[in-house]
């Protein structure tokens, strides 16, 4: 039965302390480890000033201080978020993250960072600015010349605006959550040379 | 050295010595200095706020480039109306060698630039003359329409500062009073609302003003040159300002930068497949025998878990 193949994947492999604990291996010294949170930090502050953007509207921003700030917050977090990630990915790589039964844990962290790059550039086209405008006009040509731009199109800000506000902040984070529950269900990826199947 | 530190099979939990760590203070502490972060930078550097050009900003900085631009667009000539899928079925558009996955798609946002940009919005003017123009233009031949967009066009490309020209040899048709008209009707606004409400009272989709925009010869793209986003200024990551912008898509810049994309006719789709290529690689890289390796040759874990190592060695 499927149900019990779920469950037996998921839930019935963790150990309660594995989602919490209170101790990590030894090894866990490196300020390295900070920048996994710290993405997390940064979507945890774009997910709350997205979230005011979204309830103020799309316009509000543009003829309030108020809104102006929340909107350069909302920036300055995304800048974060991927300076945070990519110190946190290029970490994983020289750590060879993936051993031991962790290429999925990799497999899901790249794929957020890939999923991160179109939800930033979809944010991106939703300005209501010339930057917005520019960079539709250019993106254009490049989803169009591969097949994508009949299906997706940059032009229309709604569209857009609908994909980066409802659709990718629920993918992104479902990717998150699922990336997060494989880094506690396998643990931190000992040190190289502690021996093993590498 | 202890047994636990010795040889660890990395796929076992770790059963060797453990350290407190208390992941929910890590995680608070992070969102509220990442929060602190953010909102300091945001208090310095605030985010840039450009306004959107329109058609009537186009019309009153640049007329003459805008009657050039909106001829081109009923001649046939414009980018667009050259355009091919999903617009059009004008030509091929790139290919990726043998694949022409622009063409495959196929016309799922059909423009024509001569009816939706010019022919369309002038018959919303209650004017006779202007009417009467758009009926000779809709009652002529393809052949005719041709002739008279592209004679018209040949001579303002002559004069290019010029916003009309008079028909002295008979060869312009309707074209000069329909694109006179447009200019009106750019100039006080009436074209960009006929434009973004031409399919729906309440728009989300800006995709016909911002083509016609797009299509324009000189005050779009030099618009953008002024702000260092065209292409060749590495204007795929460029925000207006000193903003840092798409930094993250440097590699994505970086491609149009150099030989033989930056020359191609098809750049768009070797670098977009290039870069689909990559992230493919990267999503899969454990897999891959070199590049899983170099890790264990240029030992900077050796770095990152020093303290473990020096344990080791002690």
């Amino acid at each position: 039965m499927w149900t019990v193949r779920v469950r037996e994947a998921t839930v019935e492999k963790f150990e309660p302390t594995d989602i919490l604990p209170d101790h990590q291996p030894a090894y866990v010294t490196s300020w390295i480890y900070v920048a996994g949170v710290a993405t997390i930090a940064a979507f945890v502050s774009l997910f709350i000033t997205g979230l005011v953007l979204t309830l103020e509207g799309p316009a509000w921003w543009h003829n309030s201080s108020v809104g102006h700030y929340f909107n350069s917050v909302h920036l300055w977090s995304v800048e974060l978020f991927f300076v945070f990630m990519v110190v946190h990915l290029w970490g994983k790589f020289w750590m060879a993250a993936w051993r031991g039964k962790r290429m999925m844990t990799w497999i899901t962290g790249v794929v957020c960072f890939l999923a991160s790059i179109i939800t930033g550039f979809t944010g991106y086209l939703i300005q209501g600015n010339f930057d917005s405008q520019w960079i539709a006009t250019q993106a254009k040509d490049g989803f169009n010349a591969m097949g994508i731009g009949a299906y997706f199109n940059p032009l229309n800000t709604g569209q857009a605006m609908l994909i980066h506000v409802a659709l990718l902040p629920l993918v992104l984070g479902g990717l998150i959550g699922w990336h997060v529950i494989l880094v506690r269900r396998h643990g931190v990826v000992p040190p190289i040379e502690a021996g093993g199947a590498e | 050295m202890s047994p636990a530190l010795s040889k660890h099979d990395p796929s076992k939990k770790w059963s060797g010595p453990t350290r407190p760590y208390d992941l929910i203070k890590e995680a608070v502490i992070a969102i509220v200095i990442v929060g602190i972060l953010a909102g300091g930078l945001a208090a310095v550097f605030s985010s840039p706020d450009e306004p959107a050009l329109t058609l009537k900003s186009w019309a009153l900085t640049d007329p003459a480039d805008f009657v050039q631009t909106a001829t081109s667009e009923l001649a046939g000539t414009s980018g667009t109306a050259g355009y091919g899928a999903p617009y059009n079925t004008a030509s091929d558009g790139q290919v990726l060698g043998p694949l022409k996955l622009q063409k495959w798609a196929g016309v799922r946002i059909p423009i024509n630039t001569a009816k939706d940009f010019v022919v369309k919005p002038l018959t919303i003017l209650p004017d006779a003359a202007v009417q009467t123009a758009v009926n000779a233009w809709n009652v002529g031949s393809a052949d005719e329409q041709t002739k008279w967009a592209t004679s018209y066009g040949d001579a303002l490309a002559k004069s290019p500062k010029a916003l009309s020209l008079p028909d002295t040899n008979n060869s312009y048709g309707p074209v000069p009073t329909m694109i006179t008209s447009l200019l009106g009707m750019a100039i006080n606004g009436a074209l960009d609302g006929a434009l973004t409400t031409s399919d729906t009272p309440l728009p989300t989709d800006f995709t016909k003003p911002m083509l016609f925009i797009a299509d324009s010869g000189t005050y779009f793209p030099d618009y953008a040159a002024a702000r260092h986003l065209h292409g060749d200024q590495w204007g795929v990551m460029n925000e207006t300002g000193s903003w840092p912008g798409q930094s993250w898509l440097w590699l994505f810049s970086f491609f149009y930068q150099v030989e033989p994309f930056k020359s191609s006719e098809n750049a768009d789709t070797w670098v977009m497949g290039l870069l689909g290529v990559l992230s493919v690689a990267l999503i899969f890289l454990p897999f891959i025998p070199f590049i899983r390796r170099i890790p264990y040759k240029i030992p900077v874990h050796r770095i990152i878990w020093r303290n473990w190592y020096r344990r080791k060695q002690d």
